[in-house]
């Protein structure tokens, strides 16, 4: 396959001859991509692959104005081809799971946290670190908005991906970020109000 | 009913510990982590090029696999 340079890629995909520009990029998108889910085993990989970058290929072609020329296009390509193949696979790992799950069943009043799973805390650890838990989580509980405390407890306690999360809550994976970000720091905040540094806060919970 | 544990809380309390003024989100690190791939291939340094999008990847699961990915496949294919 000839070598080009994003203007001729640009050119020809845009050009009248477009079938060969389209051809060669389907075949380094399916190759890349192919190393790329090199560790997802999955049944007809073959096809999977082949779908995802023909649904690529159609966002591709109709965002070339977007390409700003700052990487190499096969670089910018792969990388939707990357991001369709991903978004796939959470929905299908993700379908049946609810955000709902990851609430504590416990939460509003009184919160007591399960007992802590390190196999081997000193008494002087657990009581910090138990203490320090019920004050996070009753922060959570308080300080945070309903959505943010509903994000927060389905990533970071359900491990599920921010666009799955998204999804649920009618929202997309970027504006997700920002609605985490903005719990981050009222968190934050409310710990240095009470005069603990989040630093203090995480040294009690370092592997000793 | 969720479990949590001294793991869970590690985690959170570093999200919180970490925050900060300047922080971009899924769409801004989307947006240039093709170009911080290149650079990294091209043997720059693309975290100090781009120190925003380091710190996302730093922070964010979904976007440092996809990352991960592109760099795999990207890497692969120019070692042909």
């Amino acid at each position: 396959m000839e070598e080009r340079t994003n203007q001729e890629w640009l050119d020809e995909l845009r050009g009248p001859n477009k079938d060969q520009a389209i051809q060669d990029l389907r075949e380094i998108l399916i190759e890349g991509l192919g190393y790329a889910l090199g560790d997802h085993h999955r049944e007809n990989m073959d096809v999977l692959i082949e779908d995802f970058v023909q649904e690529a290929l159609i966002k591709i072609l109709d965002n070339l104005d977007s390409f700003r020329g700052e990487s190499k296009l096969t670089t910018w390509a792969q990388k939707i081809a990357v991001r369709v193949a991903y978004s796939e696979f959470r929905r299908k790992r993700w379908e049946d799971v609810s955000i709902e799950q990851f609430i504590p069943e416990d939460s509003g009043t009184d919160f007591t946290p399960a007992i802590l799973t390190d196999p081997d805390p000193t008494p002087e650890q657990v009581t910090t670190q138990d203490k320090l838990i019920q004050i996070i989580i009753r922060k959570v509980e308080e300080e945070l908005t309903d959505r943010q405390r509903k994000a927060i407890y389905a990533v970071m306690f359900g491990e599920m991906p921010l666009q799955e999360v998204a999804k649920q809550m009618g929202t997309n994976r970027n504006a997700l970020y920002k609605m985490i970000y903005d719990a981050r720091k009222k968190l934050r905040e409310s710990l240095l109000r009470d005069g603990l540094t989040p630093e203090e806060v995480l040294a009690a919970f370092e592997i000793s | 009913m969720m479990k949590i544990n001294k793991e869970v809380m590690y985690k959170m309390v570093r999200a919180i510990a970490s925050v900060r003024e300047e922080e971009i989100g899924c769409d801004d690190c989307f947006e240039k982590v093709d170009t911080f791939v290149d650079l990294e291939l091209a043997g720059k340094e693309a975290g100090e090029a781009l120190p925003l999008v380091k710190d996302h990847l730093e922070r964010c699961q979904n976007c440092r696999e996809e990352y991960e990915a592109l760099l795999t496949a990207v890497r692969a294919m120019s070692e042909k």
